[in-house]
């Protein structure tokens, strides 16, 4: 049960694990399932400009997270943020919950796309950005977040290629790279984007003014991506 | 005559003018008939490269944005290379488009199975929600083009082929339509298949009804139909052989009935050549559909002891 005092308070950054462990049951997590969880918290605490009131507004920024595996760390900060009631998180995977190990847009407020299948949300969120400025919205900022082996689908690839050349210049990607491509991109990851017409930084993804400092770098005219070095997963 | 697909860039381009909603998304197919739509609405008219993985995943952002739009190219590009988007950037984020296919079952014979797609439809019959235009016409494929963008945010395939029958016949998007009335079966022409289904059913004592919507399935239609013709139902489809058995059978699961599937074969033919030689090797000429059907319709009588 959650109480009246529990809704209404507000949620940090220190509370992001005993968030996710309503879910796990576990107050400690691995690599792999809080890989995602410090560009998350940058994201939603200081850099979109998105809430729960907001996210019907046409003019909202879009967050898609295209690496739907491991959801716990991006549940635990929608329920920080008050996308989620907190009360929803013990019931994680439940048939009547809400809260997949994948997540589903339809089901979850605050959700841009349901994801679980690689390489869906980069290709969706090119024309996520392709919609915005064919209708004149050019203050939206959209996000996709991927990892790096799911950078391997060649759907990402795909849109990559397409994005550098249209300028899409709304459209920023965080790469989570624990080193889990079984066939590392030969001379980097920002290399390839870069080769794509990207603007790229690469940073500590457990560094929160490095990650603030690489999300809000100006790229004029260009996409950008933020590739977030984290513990090797495998480690 | 001009093709169905002929109709495509200007039908679009006009409802590109009308609708701020329209936006049309190319993988290099097609892009030339939308030159001068592309330079009046640079942002609504995006060729993505030769992506169509992109192609479909593009599109549904467009439409998460709240767009409608209209994706074009072959139908072996369109449905079966990227069909994952379709279930998941589509169907599972609950977004909708119009896939407009060219090329058909077997368009351009001399391109060989490389760009052949008779199991276009049969696909899709896998995912739930799509409706499914097959025109028979290019004045049909107009119209049925204007329905698909018109229909909200539903998910709609039209499938353009360069078969057509002689003349257009009136359509509304939805019901089948008694073009013959008999009383030993029902034949169902899908599309580009009626003129061929005509010469073939002349002198039989049999209904046809021309379906140019066949998802959802005019079930009620064919229900009606069955009742002066009783229920021997013969589907003549321009796709894989089948598609719409089950359909059929549901449609009639509480009276005793036969269905045959008539269609293209599902073994790979290996031959180039000509359109027509394609039509008459999967059995689909007027000659060999008489031969079908008259075989299927005369077992019905004997059956019911009619004969």
């Amino acid at each position: 049960m959650t109480t009246a005092a529990e809704q209404s308070r507000t949620y940090g950054y220190d509370d992001l694990p005993r968030l996710m462990g309503m879910m796990t049951g576990d107050e400690k997590h691995g690599p792999a399932a809080t890989s995602t969880l410090d560009v998350l918290w940058v994201l939603y605490d200081r850099v979109l400009r998105v809430t729960p009131e907001r996210r019907e507004d046409p003019d909202r920024d879009r967050f898609l997270l295209s690496k739907g595996h491991g959801p716990m760390a991006y549940y635990a900060v929608l329920a920080a943020k008050g996308f989620v009631p907190v009360d929803w998180l013990p019931g994680f995977g439940a048939y009547d919950s809400p809260l997949g190990h994948h997540p589903d847009r339809v089901l979850v407020p605050g959700a841009e796309i349901g994801s679980g299948s690689l390489g869906h949300g980069l290709p969706i969120a090119v024309g996520t950005a392709l919609g915005l400025r064919a209708q004149g919205r050019r203050d939206p900022a959209v996000w996709v977040l991927i990892g790096d082996a799911e950078l391997d689908e060649g759907s990402n690839h795909e849109a990559i290629a397409f994005a550098g050349p249209a300028g899409l210049e709304r459209l920023h990607t965080v790469v989570i790279d624990n080193s889990s491509a079984s066939h590392a991109l030969p001379g980097g990851i920002a290399a390839r984007f870069e080769a794509a017409g990207w603007s790229a930084v690469t940073v500590d993804g457990r560094d929160h003014e490095a990650l603030y400092a690489a999300f809000t770098t100006p790229h004029p005219g260009r996409p950008h991506v933020v590739v977030a070095r984290v513990e090797p997963k495998n480690a | 005559m001009d093709t169905m697909r002929d109709r495509l860039a200007p039908v679009v381009s006009r409802l590109l003018d009308e609708d701020p909603r329209v936006a049309v998304v190319l993988a290099e197919i097609g892009r030339d008939g939308f030159g001068e739509a592309g330079r009046r609405h640079p942002d609504r008219v995006i060729n993505v490269g030769i992506r169509e993985q992109l192609l479909v995943g593009a599109a549904a952002g467009l439409a998460l944005t709240g767009l409608r739009p209209v994706v074009h190219t072959f139908a072996s590009f369109l449905v079966e290379r990227p069909f994952e988007q379709l279930k998941l950037d589509l169907g599972h984020q609950d977004a909708g488009a119009v896939l407009v296919s060219a090329a058909a079952s077997f368009d351009w014979p001399a391109g060989g199975f490389t760009h052949m797609a008779p199991g276009d439809v049969a696909l899709l019959d896998t995912l739930d929600g799509w409706t499914v235009h097959v025109p028979g016409h290019p004045d049909e494929a107009e119209t049925l083009l204007r329905h698909a963008v018109a229909a909200g945010d539903d998910k709609v395939y039209v499938r353009l082929s360069v078969q057509s029958n002689r003349q257009g016949r009136a359509v509304d998007g939805q019901h089948f339509r008694p073009v013959r009335e008999g009383r030993s079966g029902v034949v169902v022409a899908v599309g580009p298949v009626l003129d061929a289904v005509l010469a073939a059913t002349e002198g039989l004592d049999v209904t046809v009804l021309y379906a140019t919507t066949v998802r959802p399935f005019d079930a009620a239609g064919l229900r009606r139909a069955t009742q002066a013709a009783g229920t021997d139902v013969v589907l003549v489809e321009p796709y894989l052989a089948g598609t719409s058995t089950a359909t059929v059978s549901e449609a009639l699961a509480d009276v005793p009935h036969r269905v045959l599937g008539l269609g293209v074969g599902r073994r790979e033919l290996r031959r180039y050549g000509t359109i027509e030689e394609h039509v008459a090797a999967h059995g689909l000429d007027a000659a060999s559909l008489r031969e079908r059907i008259g075989r299927f319709v005369d077992a019905g009588r004997l059956t019911a002891g009619r004969g």
